[in-house]
């Protein structure tokens, strides 16, 4: 079996002098829209220890590599040294493949919701695993996301490690309580006897008209809950690998999917790999701005970023990922460079992950910045059905350029 | 349980300290298990769907006396708790059992420390059946790092996770989903345990409690349902909230029982027909009609709502430690005196414990970060921002 990158516990404990080396980053997997077809290689040293965002350093301590770096194909001769050529699937296909891995490897894994089992789960990430693991580790649950994530976080309590699917990010509104106390203050409150190694996914953001209730980004309300984690994954990569995180995390991880991304096609790696919940991924590295996002926004920015070349800048797109806690490492290292800062959400303007990410920047990076931060966000409306109106709503690729050329000006 | 180990040193102090005559015609009480007695329960149980059991229950001389010395305990640490709170040691919220021991301790009497308990905020006692110690549950109350849940829980975030005993929960209802899943989590490891849910009358109209009771009525899950109905939803009475307030009743297809919550015995015979259920059929819901001595919490008089007629009534008639010690006398099985004396005893414990409760530090500044997340690599917690090291976590 390859070997996994540990990635929640090592890179954390990395002590700070070896992730802010930023020529060490841009070596990162590049993972730009533009260049999702080509082909993903890792170049391995001997024994080496494959991972897919950070710097390499890390795994468990007994086999510590610190140079396996990740890094495209750039010439055929890494190419030819790679070791397999990893294979091509859609985004949910890679959510079932990190879910399927995760729940071979260790039988407390269990997944509950509406539709999981013997419907395959509404967006089919759960497709064929009611069978092959019965109904019990693969249950259906009535429509009751109050109670059914009450009884995962109780089962969780108990050793089990369940993932609660929300057929719609919106519905978990209705267990807001249960994700709150239970959930992320639990281990606290009792002083740390509980554990609530919980997974809580589904699909969120804005979709093609779905209306307002079912087009809610709900990590703007849950972003307070102490003690819970939450990442936002972008591309099948990164989806598989934090799915696999998010599970093997003690803590209790929001993994947000986004409705219109399940189809996103990309070739991933065939070893196995894990990636870091805390972590942000450099998308492309630049000089002139640092552009922060997350989830479907990622691939507008990256559109913007097309026409921002073609003008004459150089964009620096960095995936946040990890929306609770911010990688400030990352981004702070690229604000270092830049001196400004553009952050394009989904979220509405008002106490948004934008709003915070904000704040965080002023109070840790003001000094490095040359201008004010401009934070680009979903207007503060209901969605709204009719498709012009809908597209209004959210942050288009025309604006994102307007606002770097006024950034940069 | 801990409890059991002070009736040994119970006997010290009353062998050593008198000379008189009486002491050399002792019977050894505490220790005698092998004579059966049988008890009557005061009213008989009343079913729903199911058959109903016995109203004889068997038990020994030993439980008796066991049965009297923990509730006598329970009932003084809750007195303790009254005067503690009124001389602000412990502040914010907190909710007394007094009254209500027989539940508890009727339901530990029929299960194991394997079989899980979870419930709200009154907990105190709860705890206390599950082995927790005075000690714990003092510092706990009054904020201090010897608590068990290290002083940043409070009264209503009482655990012991190796008694599974899951607390202790402050949003009402909450706990019964959660009881579910622990349920669900013994039947996925196919255990022979079963979790006890307990609620008040006020979450008894939870929208949560009933989808609760759907999942497990629909999976089998070994959960058992025990309505504390002490006929009060905090100033509200049960007839003011509910339409039907036959809460025993009120699972449908699910199987209830109606027991007196202030009758020990009840309880235990109660629990052990349940438990035998849940483990074959699945869910049953137990009302345990009980009543509390105090207001909801010290912030409540108890008086505005009912009449001091009616607390002074039930404290007559249905006491639930003046009930044994009836029992016990009228099996002679000790002396008032000796009662007495088991009562100052528990007295002298719970003084002991305040006392050490009291020098107990307050938790440390780094408790503050601890225990937010957990890690489990030895790493470092940043908190959000990452940039400052905020706490090593263990």
């Amino acid at each position: 079996m390859a070997s996994i990158f540990q990635g929640i516990g090592a890179a954390t404990s990395l002590s700070s002098s070896t992730l802010f080396d930023s020529k060490k980053l841009q070596l990162c997997s590049r993972r730009s829209l533009s260049e999702r077809k080509t082909s993903f290689v890792v170049v391995r040293a001997a024994g080496a220890k494959m991972d897919g965002g950070s710097s390499g350093i890390g795994g468990r301590a007994d086999q510590l590599v610190t140079n396996a770096v990740a890094t495209k194909a750039d010439t055929p001769a890494a190419a030819a040294a790679a070791s397999k050529p990893g294979h091509e699937l859609l985004l949910f296909e890679a959510l079932r493949e990190g879910l399927e891995e995760e729940m071979e490897r260790d039988a407390r894994v269990c997944v509950m919701g509406e539709d999981v089992g013997h419907y395959g789960g509404s967006y089919k990430v759960t497709k064929g695993l009611a069978p092959k693991y019965g109904d019990l580790r693969v249950l259906d649950t009535p429509i009751a996301e109050n109670s059914f994530t009450g009884m995962g976080i109780g089962a969780a309590m108990m050793g089990l490690r369940p993932i609660i699917e929300g057929m719609n990010m919106g519905f978990l509104l209705l267990a807001f309580n249960q994700i709150s106390n239970n959930c992320g203050m639990l281990h606290y409150t009792s002083g740390g006897q509980f554990k609530i190694p919980v997974v809580i996914r589904g699909p969120g953001g804005v979709g093609r008209q779905l209306g307002a209730e079912h087009s809610q980004r709900l990590e703007s309300y849950f972003q307070s809950i102490p003690g819970i984690q939450m990442v936002a994954c972008s591309t099948p990569y990164n989806a598989k690998g934090l799915m696999k995180a998010a599970i093997r995390s003690d803590n209790p991880v929001i993994l947000f999917e986004h409705v219109l991304l399940y189809n996103l096609k990309e070739t991933i790696p065939d070893e196995e790999y894990v990636l870091n919940l805390e972590e942000a991924e450099m998308v492309r590295p630049g000089e002139h701005v640092t552009i922060l996002t997350y989830s479907r926004m990622r691939y507008h920015v990256m559109q913007a970023a097309k026409t921002l070349v073609n003008k004459g800048y150089d964009p620096e797109v960095i995936d946040i990922r990890s929306l609770k806690p911010f990688d400030l490492h990352t981004i702070g290292n690229s604000i270092k460079k830049t001196h400004r800062v553009l952050i394009v959400e989904e979220c509405m303007r008002t106490g948004g992950i934008g709003a915070s990410l904000t704040a965080a920047i002023s109070e840790n990076f003001h000094d490095y910045l040359d201008a004010p931060i401009v934070c680009l966000s979903s207007q503060d409306v209901p969605t709204p059905y009719a498709g012009t109106l809908e597209e209004w709503t959210v942050v288009q690729p025309p604006q994102i350029v307007a606002a770097v050329e006024q950034l940069c000006r | 349980m801990a409890l059991a180990r002070r009736s040994s040193t119970l006997l010290k102090p009353l062998s050593a300290a008198s000379s008189s005559s009486s002491f050399l015609h002792r019977r050894p009480f505490s220790t005698d298990d092998t004579t059966t007695i049988t008890v009557e329960t005061s009213v008989p149980f009343t079913g729903h769907n199911c058959e109903p059991p016995s109203r004889s229950i068997d038990t020994t001389p030993k439980e008796l006396m066991s049965f009297f010395t923990d509730m006598a305990l329970m009932r003084r640490m809750e007195i303790a708790a009254d005067s503690l709170y009124k001389s602000k040691l412990i502040r914010g919220f907190c909710h007394l059992y007094d009254g209500q021991e027989a539940v508890c301790i009727g339901m530990e009497a029929a299960i194991t420390k394997k079989d899980c308990i979870i419930t709200a905020y009154r907990d105190h006692c709860i705890f206390l059946g599950r082995g927790g110690k005075l000690l714990e549950s003092f510092a706990e109350l009054m904020g201090r790092q010897g608590g068990c849940s290290r002083g940043k829980g409070g009264s209503m975030h009482f655990y012991k996770k190796e008694a599974c005993f899951f607390g202790g929960h402050g949003i009402v209802g909450a706990q019964v989903p959660l009881g579910c899943g622990l349920a669900f989590a013994q039947k996925y490891r196919k255990e022979d345990h079963v979790t006890f849910a307990m609620y008040g009358d006020g979450a008894a109209n939870q929208g949560q409690l009933f989808e609760a009771l759907n999942m497990a009525a629909l999976w089998d899950l070994p959960a058992i349902l025990v309505c504390e109905n002490n006929h009060y939803g905090m100033g509200t009475a049960e007839w003011r909230a509910a339409k039907s307030p036959a809460y025993y009743k009120r699972g449908d297809y699910v199987p209830g029982l109606k027991v007196d919550g202030m009758d020990a015995f009840a309880v235990k015979q109660a629990c052990k027909f349940a438990k035998e259920h849940a483990l074959k059929n699945g869910p049953i819901i137990l009302e345990m009609d009980t009543y509390r001595y105090h207001g909801h919490s010290m912030s409540d008089p108890g008086s505005t709502y009912r009449t001091r007629d009616e607390i002074s009534g039930v404290r007559q008639e249905r006491d639930p430690i003046e009930r044994l010690r009836k029992l016990i006398l009228a099996h002679d099985l000790a002396t008032e005196k000796e009662l007495k004396d088991i009562e100052k005893l528990a007295r002298k414990e719970v003084d002991e414990a305040i006392s050490q409760a009291k020098e107990s530090p307050m938790p440390d500044e780094s408790e503050l970060f601890t225990n937010v997340y957990r890690k489990g690599y030895g790493v470092e917690s940043f908190g959000a921002d990452r940039k400052e090291l905020r706490a090593t976590l263990p």
